[in-house]
This record gives structure tokens, C-alpha cells and sequence, in this order.
């Protein structure tokens, strides 16, 4: 099987690579968001400590 | 065992911390070996050609979308009458994960859909129940975000998803009870339209991926609403509060 077989997936690329794409964006944005919430926690308690 | 123990934050907080990377790190090796199977394994569908390997991903998207609302149902009743602190924290920290992967789940089924089917989006009875569930969690995390006392915030989150956890059976059984374009379960490991051990393999390692993923990320979020919620209490600052 070669690469450029597999992309296409028989003409319907676009509805297979729409569904991936938008799985691991989203997974990504979730991990991201999460980093972030934790890091506002982590400063501000540091802040009420203090 | 003392179950109660578990169900204090003190208790919890690290032991999620000693287990999520357990679990982070079999969603990881469960989506490689389930996407090498899915994709390069698994052969071709003979009704519904290459498109049928979104279902890899759309199929445990819906369950663990919606079984995550049934797990924030139980909370929600443990919150109520047990009053235990944690109950509440989990349901918080299920909720945007669940909520992701249900927009997920009608996101890969429109693009399956319209290829399949001809169209991108039909108000069938399963299709708009699982809309609803998208609402449902948007309203629990609104109602619980909108209301300032923290304790009234979770016994209104816990009673709104405890009463509309209905809607999870409904979206279940509604392939039974009406006529609907989805169909009922074209890749059930138990029916034959999965024929290939590659493709019933492939499907069942993405679903244990998601779940590893999903109990992961709760976990990881489980922990954050707990430093938030317990910043000022003394056995936080003797975890490292935010460090640990």
C-alpha cells in the first residue's frame, strides 16, 4: 500500500481526515486548557499564601 | 477496606495523582496498537468502503459520552445523600471531558453520515437525543459556574443531572423504540457486520483508549478542582499545594 493510497482513503479523505483531525484537535485543546486551568490555580494560591 | 476514606479529597488527591499516568500511558499505547489495526490491518468495508473507519472513533466517543453522564448521575446521588465532598469535585471534573467527547461523537457521525447516508445531519430520534446530551452538559457546567455558593452550585448541578440522566437511556434504546436512520449496531461485536477479527480488535483497543483517556483527563481535572477548592485548607499546604 502506498502513502498517497492511504490519504485519499478510496476518495473519501475528507470525511475520514475531517473525523481524525478533529478527534486529536480536540484532544490537544483539551490537554491545553487543562494545562492552563491548573498553572491560574498553581498562581493564585501561591498568591494567597503569601 | 474503608471505601469512605477514598471519598475524602485529602485521601484522593494523591492517589489520582499516582494514577493517572498509569492511565494516560495505556490510552496511549491502546490508540497506537487500535489505529494500527483500524487503519492499515483492518481491510476495507464492503457496503460502506473506507469510510466505515471513522466508526473507530465515533463509536467510543458516543458510549464513554454518554456512560460519563450516567457516572455523573451516581455522583450526583452520593452528593445528595451522602453529602461527601468529593462526589461533587468528580462531577465537575467529569463533565467538560464527557461534554468533548458527545460533540465528538455527532461531529464524526455527521462526516460519516454524509457519505453514508447523503447528508450531513437528519433529526432523528438518536442523533437529537444526543444533541440534547451536548445541552445537558452545557447547562450543567453553566448552572454549576453561575451559582456563587459552591454548596447550593453542586446540589442544583446533582439534581439537573441526576433528573435528566434519563435522556442516556433514551439515547440507548431509541434505535429500538423508533424508526430511525442510525442504524442500531452495525459494528456490534456481537452481530456479524464486523466480520474481520482486525476490525472487532481495532474497535474494541480505541474504546479501551477512550476510557483510559477519559479516566486520565478526570483524574488530572479532579485534582485541579480540588486545589481550587481547597486552597485554604491546612493539609494542602502540607501537599505542596500546587507543586505535587
Amino acid at each position: 500500500m502506498n502513502w498517497a493510497e492511504f490519504f485519499s482513503m478510496g476518495g473519501r479523505g475528507f470525511y475520514v481526515w475531517g473525523s481524525y483531525g478533529a478527534f486529536a484537535l480536540a484532544i490537544v485543546t483539551e490537554i491545553i486548557l487543562l494545562r492552563a486551568r491548573i498553572r491560574r490555580t498553581a498562581m493564585q494560591n501561591k498568591e494567597g499564601r503569601q | 477496606m474503608n471505601l469512605y476514606k477514598f471519598s475524602s479529597p485529602v485521601t484522593f488527591y494523591p492517589l489520582a495523582g499516582k494514577m493517572w499516568p498509569w492511565f494516560a500511558a495505556l490510552a496511549g499505547i491502546f490508540t497506537v496498537a487500535g489505529l494500527y489495526l483500524g487503519l492499515f490491518v483492518a481491510p476495507v468495508d464492503y457496503q460502506q468502503g473506507e469510510v466505515y473507519r471513522i466508526l473507530y472513533i465515533h463509536v467510543p466517543a458516543s458510549v464513554i459520552g454518554m456512560f460519563i453522564y450516567l457516572v455523573m448521575a451516581v455522583y450526583g446521588v452520593l452528593a445528595l445523600t451522602l453529602n461527601t465532598r468529593l462526589s461533587a469535585m468528580m462531577m465537575e471534573a467529569l463533565a467538560p471531558t464527557g461534554a468533548l467527547l458527545t460533540v465528538l461523537a455527532l461531529w464524526t457521525g455527521s462526516l460519516w453520515g454524509r457519505p453514508t447516508w447523503g447528508t450531513y445531519w437528519v433529526w432523528d430520534a438518536r442523533i437529537t437525543s444526543t444533541l440534547l446530551l451536548v445541552f445537558l452538559y452545557v447547562g450543567y457546567l453553566a448552572l454549576t459556574h453561575a451559582i456563587e455558593d459552591k454548596r447550593r452550585a453542586d446540589k442544583a448541578g446533582a439534581l439537573l443531572v441526576i433528573v435528566s440522566s434519563i435522556n442516556v437511556p433514551i439515547i440507548y434504546f431509541s434505535v429500538k423504540w423508533w424508526n430511525t436512520l442510525h442504524q442500531g449496531s452495525s459494528v456490534s461485536l456481537a452481530g456479524n457486520a464486523i466480520a474481520s477479527p482486525a476490525m472487532r480488535w481495532g474497535l474494541l483497543l480505541m474504546t479501551l483508549a477512550c476510557w483510559m483517556y477519559a479516566i486520565a483527563m478526570t483524574l488530572v481535572r479532579v485534582r485541579a478542582v480540588i486545589r481550587e477548592r481547597e486552597s485554604d485548607a491546612a493539609w494542602m499546604a502540607d501537599a505542596g499545594g500546587s507543586k505535587s
